[in-house]
């Protein structure tokens, strides 16, 4: 038992809250130095196991970390010794934060391969603006985490260098494509981490590792420096251990970009202050269409054991419809691979990134792609270049925006009668590494409940809202109408509170043992 | 009718700038035929005067000033190319000696 107390120690820097560690930092209890050594310990234990990190930056880390032990001395002095961390601004909150990114995201000198050959020694000149904000902001990089390759996968196995594992059960995918930021964040190896969203690529992992992801409104979050998978999908999101840890690295990221055009105007929007404000009054939309066939048992009865304690809260529900929910799985498919199609046109071997060689120009471009490419990257790029060559532009890719019209109004619909809707993430729990490998459509199914919301560009939360019989976390989605973000974090705080008893004191066996 | 002829299969590749393997060519015939048929469905709604939604924005011309700004030196445009002479890219002959 002499390890005990140690790991106690241990275990409040590797799991504590972003209010927690903050406090502790700028009281000089501890320092950023500690508490990123602590996690870099963390990761040497444990991520052979897991396998969330491509890259770790060990002394970039250190390094960020010192800085930020001399900002929170400098205050620390200005202000004649104490800090009154409740003055704090919320983005002073993340100095010293060990953090992971996702490897979608351009960090300037450091390594960002998309999972992919294509990008296996790629060092982007500058970063993204949410890494930036980060930077600025005094958090510390640890390192960058693994993903299913150019963001496509709900599993982590398109990743080109090996699959991540589930921390909960290693034999289990920690869903795609963040597996590396949620199962990071899930096993103590990050406090939190970004992600990236096209499809459900921050919530589902969300919901199989037992965190918080938040898929931001399209264009809240700059997607400058994040490598592009579908243009008018993607949104960068925050994945963290609890709903107020989101709601900080939110509004540490958000707002607009001269850099990204597509960012929304307006200020940057605010979360924090109505977070604990509850559900009295709040109705929940319940759509049939996501209650159907396919819904395993555990999920439906964790999403509705948690709508249940949301009406003892005071929250009414309400129902809606969403009757072209059954068409989101072919409209996603054909918009995001051809998006995809025209964005990955840029890996050609020229400029960056893999090329093999060949006798003509054609010919070098054709091989590099065909070595630098895994198979479910070059089936979306096939499947998108179809949708938009000549005879087919109408009849799949035209037809497939129209139908996102009628999407999108069916969400409109429901917002006129609910505040925000209530669903589950995935039909399942994590399945085992292996089991929809070979069976590309099984494996879309998996993100049926989410690939809407990307569609109509609206924000959505997975939060943890309870475990299946064999110990695997499920998560619900709140899904919101565009620019509600405080709304649905507000909800999902109310979840996580309600459901606390079931799910707060959990943690998976492999970051505590 | 297959939803989509292994020829077909070839002809995207070709436009993608794609080289596929004949058993690839034979894998992805049939997926994407399964993909395809799943799309199919779509020609059951009826969306008769329905706009296109290319972008959930609603965002058009957005403007800045047209001011010259410092942008990223030509050593560190270089950095990641796999092949360069003479301070650019460089590629495979692409125009034929006269």
């Amino acid at each position: 038992m002499t390890g005990a107390v140690a790991m106690t120690e241990e275990g409040a820097l590797l799991f504590g809250s972003i209010e927690q560690l903050s406090e502790r930092l700028w009281r000089g209890e501890i320092s950023a130095r500690e508490l990123a050594e602590a996690h870099l310990r963390q990761i040497e234990r444990i991520d052979g196991e897991i396998h969330a990190y491509l890259t770790v930056v060990a002394e970039r880390a250190l390094a960020q970390a010192e800085e930020a032990d001399r900002r929170i001395a400098r205050r620390r002095q200005e202000e004649g010794g104490a800090v009154d961390v409740r003055r704090l601004e919320p983005s002073e909150r993340l100095v010293g934060i060990p953090w992971a990114c996702k490897d979608v995201l351009c960090t300037e000198g450091v390594r960002t391969t998309c999972g992919s050959r294509m990008l296996e020694h790629f060092v982007p000149p500058y970063s993204a603006t949410a890494v930036r904000r980060l930077d600025e902001a005094g958090a510390v990089m640890l390192g960058k985490v693994n993903m299913d390759e150019f963001a496509m996968g709900s599993s982590n196995e398109n990743s080109a260098f090996g699959p991540t594992r589930n921390p909960w059960d290693l034999a289990r995918v920690p869903g795609g494509s963040s597996g590396g930021s949620a199962a990071a964040v899930a096993a103590g190896e990050a406090v939190f981490s970004l992600g990236s969203d096209t499809g459900g690529s921050v919530r589902l992992p969300a919901s199989y590792c037992g965190v918080v992801g938040l898929k931001p409104t399209y264009g809240a979050v700059s997607r400058y420096g994040l490598v592009a998978y579908a243009s008018s999908l993607d949104q960068v999101g925050p994945i963290a251990r609890s709903v107020r840890d989101c709601a900080i690295v939110f509004e540490a990221i958000a707002g607009p970009d001269p850099m990204d055009a597509t960012s929304a105007p307006g200020p940057v929007p605010e979360v924090l202050p109505t977070l604990e404000l509850g559900v009295k009054g709040v109705r929940l939309g319940i759509a049939p269409e996501y209650f159907g066939e396919g819904l395993s048992a555990p999920v439906r009865e964790a999403v509705l054991g948690a709508v249940a304690r949301l009406e003892r809260e005071g929250a009414t529900t309400v129902e809606v419809r969403m009757p072209h929910l059954e068409y989101a799985l072919p409209v996603y498919y054909i918009i995001s691979s051809s998006e995809a199609s025209s964005n990955l046109a840029r890996y050609d071997g020229v400029r960056y990134g893999l090329r093999e060689p060949g006798d003509d120009v054609v010919a070098m471009f054709s091989r590099t792609r065909r070595a630098g490419f895994g198979d479910e990257v070059k089936r979306r790029i096939m499947l998108g270049t179809y949708a938009l060559s000549t005879g087919y532009y109408d009849a799949f890719y035209v037809k497939a925006q129209k139908v996102r019209t009628l999407i999108r109004r069916d969400f409109e619909q429901a917002f006129e009668r609910a505040d925000v809707l209530v669903t589950p993430v995935s039909p399942s729990v994590a399945f085992r590494l292996g089991e929809r490998v070979d069976d590309p459509l099984r494996m879309y199914l998996t993100d049926i409940y989410t690939l809407s919301v990307n569609l109509a560009g609206l924000p959505a939360v997975s939060v943890p809202c309870g475990f299946s019989p064999e110990g695997l976390p499920i998560g619900v989605q709140i899904i919101g109408p565009a620019f509600a973000e405080a709304r649905v974090l507000q909800v999902a705080r109310a979840v996580e509170a309600a459901v606390a008893d079931q799910v707060a004191h959990r943690r998976p066996a492999v970051a505590v043992r | 009718m297959p939803a989509i002829t292994p020829d077909e299969v070839r002809h995207v590749a070709r436009l993608a700038r794609l080289e596929l393997s004949e058993e690839e060519v034979a894998r992805f015939t049939q997926q994407l035929g399964e993909i395809l048929q799943a799309a199919r469905r779509l020609q059951e709604l009826d969306t008769e005067g329905v706009d296109p939604t290319f972008y959930p924005l609603p965002l058009r011309n957005v403007f800045r000033p047209d001011e010259v700004r410092p942008s990223l030196p030509r050593e560190r445009v270089l950095q990641n190319a796999p092949e360069v002479e003479a301070d650019m890219f460089r590629v495979p002959r692409i125009i034929e000696e006269a």
